[in-house]
């Protein structure tokens, strides 16, 4: 399961990245693999998304968010 | 003597340090340029209990060396260039206590740069409140630094970090966090050796950041390239395996200092902010409706400020009329430089509110909002959400909005951004709107509530911000660019704006303001007035001969012999020639030769404009006549046809002018040194002037 396809309020367990560059990034902003991440809201014209991750929110394109794997 | 000694503040976005480097500094502190790159240089002097002073300077916020974007690249670049004239003698880590995980990798790669560092634990009233207990000579002892807790907001512990400061060694004592040679062992060791640099983490980021990197003369970096092609180095990789290193030794530290039992409130009670400031619905609604409540503000409130100015000026001039000997040096004097300030002077008020505003926009967290709702919507013009930010500033000021968009990471929106910015009616565009909608947009109120004055020039804006987004996207199909665009930003939970940053943001803008703007409408003014007093050859001889003959003593008062002359006089000045020269072109806009002056001078920014039309219409005129340049212009006459020069057709081809034409010198010297590139401003410069052209001619063949 992607981190794109997450209800809002469901949240999920990072497994993987599939985007190398992207995974760097995301990383430094604290999206680890095993972390939990929860989706919190979309914006209201359906993209971007905002997600909950190691104590902050962030937010992230659909597009950004298809490259996490999710346990 | 001994230079002071020099700190770097580092950090993450939205860890305090900003307010940091405010408590330390006050309003001992400047905005200058890092050598070689336009990023702003936030620098200012602190004194330590032992009476050293010593300077201080903010660094951009980033979460990692590796920066992704322009501004972020200067952090490497300071701290690892000795010869860099900014290169600090200590670096101060600001973390966020109630984040310290994703804090921490910042300060690990720090660390392992070899440079004395202390780390600053920000915020540790809050993370005391989100019950994160945090052993802090455990973690002092544990990375062999100094670890000072504070929470800025509330200017708790900055004695302990001046201490702190104060007593650091001059050598780097902390602890080496992972095995950085390992990651790439044959290139750390043939990048160090090649460019004689001792330590290998340096090394390995000089690997990853040749390219951009401006230290580096263009051999050592073609040894770099040699030596990645040679081992296959593969940067994404790297930097991956190097940032899961960094985060299992952080996780590790952290495991035996840090015990963490729930989540921040702040975060709860934020989230339900955002429920409504974030609503499909609602949080259009109330972004525009804060928009709209600022400009009614700005009006409303230094409506009275601005009137007190005005009256300082005039009081100014008749004083000077007064006391001053009269001759061409009080002329220069009163009727160019002090016009001319007075015409600018004059929205003091309004820029401070503005960026007041702004700054409470970002300083609150409610511009990240903005951001986030506006991205798709924005992405389909060919911008970014990011870009929001530079276009709402560019309703102040195009120069600092345009820098903003550095935070913008793909180049292509960027540049966009950059491009269309500019389109943003600002500030200075304000006095030229305010004063022609004055002149021909009668003072009256329709349907109950509309002020037609008001709504004029609301139209106005809201017709740049709809030009600005029509031109981005034509654009998008016009600029090239593979590279994908990213939006992975922080939101920062909900805070009270800091009132001593946006006082002090205010106290800049305007000082900036004053020092600058007063620079050119100086030089502009004295220029103007000397072209406007002198013409070529015996012009002005035969003039006067003219006037002295019979024809005309016999026939007209001496008074009105010596208005024809100045006017004739103006004519024929080198000004005069300059309008009148461009005069063919511009009169299928409705506009006259002085206007054709004001035109001109205008390039070089556009609040020039009132001044400019208050030395013309002052050298013409008589010195005594107190009259303010609206009266002077409201009895302009055409001097062929004897109609008012300002008519509704003619006033609102002027302004479709101002709103769209590139009149402002600093912002395309800042257009050019961010895109490093002539071709950019040169190609903003001709596209708006084009545009300005075509809008204007159609304005006044509509409307007469």
């Amino acid at each position: 399961m992607k981190l794109s396809q997450l209800q809002i309020g469901q949240q999920g367990i990072i497994k993987e990245f599939t985007d190398l560059e992207m995974s760097v990034k995301l990383m430094e902003m604290g999206c680890l693999p095993g972390e939990c991440i929860k989706l919190e809201r979309i914006a209201p014209l359906g993209d971007p998304i905002a997600v909950s991750v190691a104590g902050y929110q962030l937010s992230l394109r659909k597009l950004e968010a298809s490259t996490i794997e999710l346990i | 003597m001994k230079n002071k000694k020099r700190i770097a503040l580092v950090g993450n976005p939205n860890t305090g340090k900003s307010t940091i480097f405010n408590a330390l500094t006050g309003l001992n502190q400047k905005i200058g340029n890092f050598p070689g790159v336009t990023v702003d240089k936030k620098s200012g002097f602190t004194k330590l209990a032992d009476g050293e002073t010593i300077e201080v300077i903010d660094l951009p916020g980033t979460y990692s060396l590796y920066p992704k974007s322009a501004d972020e690249t200067i952090v490497f670049e300071v701290l690892a260039d000795k010869q860099n004239s900014a290169h600090p003698d200590m670096v101060v880590v600001v973390a966020d206590a109630t984040n310290l995980k994703r804090n921490l990798l910042l300060f690990t790669q720090i660390a392992d740069l070899g440079l004395p560092v202390i780390l600053a634990l920000n915020m540790i009233d809050l993370a005391k409140k989100g019950n994160i207990e945090i052993d802090i000579d455990g973690l002092a002892k544990r990375l062999n630094v100094q670890v000072v807790a504070l929470a800025a907001r509330k200017s708790q512990g900055l004695d302990d970090l001046k201490k702190a400061i104060q007593f650091q060694s001059e050598t780097a004592l902390q602890a080496s966090t992972i095995a950085v040679k390992s990651l790439a062992p044959e290139i750390i060791s043939e990048v160090a050796t090649r460019l004689n640099i001792s330590n290998p983490y340096v090394a390995l980021q000089v690997a990853h950041q040749h390219g951009n990197l401006k230290y580096l003369s263009k051999d050592e970096r073609q040894e770099v390239q040699e030596v990645l092609q040679q081992h296959s180095f593969h940067s994404p990789k790297i930097q991956a395996s190097e940032t899961i290193a960094r985060y299992s030794f952080i996780n590790e530290v952290l495991l035996d200092t840090v015990k963490h039992t729930t989540v921040a409130i702040e975060e709860s009670i934020s989230n339900k902010i955002d429920h409504y400031l974030t609503h499909k619905v609602w949080g259009f609604v109330i972004f525009i409706g804060i928009l709209f409540a600022i400009f009614q503000s700005i009006f409303a409130w230094s409506e009275y400020p601005m009137m007190l100015i005005e009256t300082l000026f005039v009081w100014l001039e008749k004083l000077g009329h007064d006391y001053l000997p009269a001759g061409a040096l009080t002329d220069l004097l009163i009727d160019g430089v002090l016009a001319g300030l007075s015409g600018v002077m004059v929205f003091i008020p309004q820029i401070a509110l503005l960026f007041a505003f702004i700054s409470v926009l970002e300083d609150t967290g409610y511009m990240a909002r903005v951001t986030f709702m506006m991205d798709r919507l924005m992405r389909k013009v060919g911008l970014n959400g990011k870009s929001v930010v530079p276009m709402i500033g560019g309703l102040a000021c195009a120069v600092p909005s345009i820098m903003s968009a550095r935070t913008i990471e793909n180049w292509k929106e960027r540049m966009i951004t950059i491009m269309v910015t500019p389109l943003v009616s600002c500030s200075a565009r304000l006095p030229i709107y305010t004063l022609l909608i004055s002149l021909v947009v009668p003072n009256k109120i329709v349907f109950g509530f509309i002020q037609l004055q008001g709504l004029a020039l609301m139209g106005l804006y809201v017709m740049s911000i709809v030009a600005a987004i029509l031109v981005a996207w034509v654009m998008k199909f016009i600029l090239k660019s593979k590279l994908k665009g990213y939006f992975i930003m922080e939101l920062p939970v909900y805070r009270m704006p800091r009132w001593r940053n946006v006082g002090l943001t205010m106290y800049e803008s305007v000082k900036t303001f004053v020092t600058e703007a007063g620079k050119v409408i100086i030089a502009v003014s004295i220029v103007l007035w000397v072209m406007a007093s002198y013409g070529p050859g015996d012009r002005f001889e035969k003039i006067e001969q003219k006037y002295s003959g019979p024809a005309y003593t016999q026939k007209f008062s001496e008074e009105e012999i010596d208005r024809m002359a100045a006017s004739e006089k103006l004519e024929n000045s080198y000004a005069g020639l300059a309008g009148k020269a461009i005069e063919p072109g511009i009169k299928p806009l409705g506009f006259d030769w002085k206007i054709g002056i004001a035109l001109i001078t205008s390039f070089a920014a556009r609040e020039v404009f009132v001044g400019t039309m208050a030395t013309l219409y002052s050298v013409e005129g008589d010195a005594d006549d107190m009259n303010s340049v609206r009266e002077k212009m409201a009895n302009a006459k055409n001097a062929e046809t004897g109609l008012p020069v300002f008519t509704v057709a003619s006033a609102f081809s002027l302004m479709m002018f101002y709103a769209f034409a590139m009149q402002c010198m600093s912002t395309m010297a800042v257009v050019y040194r961010e895109t490093k590139h002539i071709k950019w401003p040169v190609i903003q410069f001709v596209y708006m002037l084009v545009l300005a052209y075509v809008a204007s001619y159609l304005t006044y063949v509509m409307l007469s």
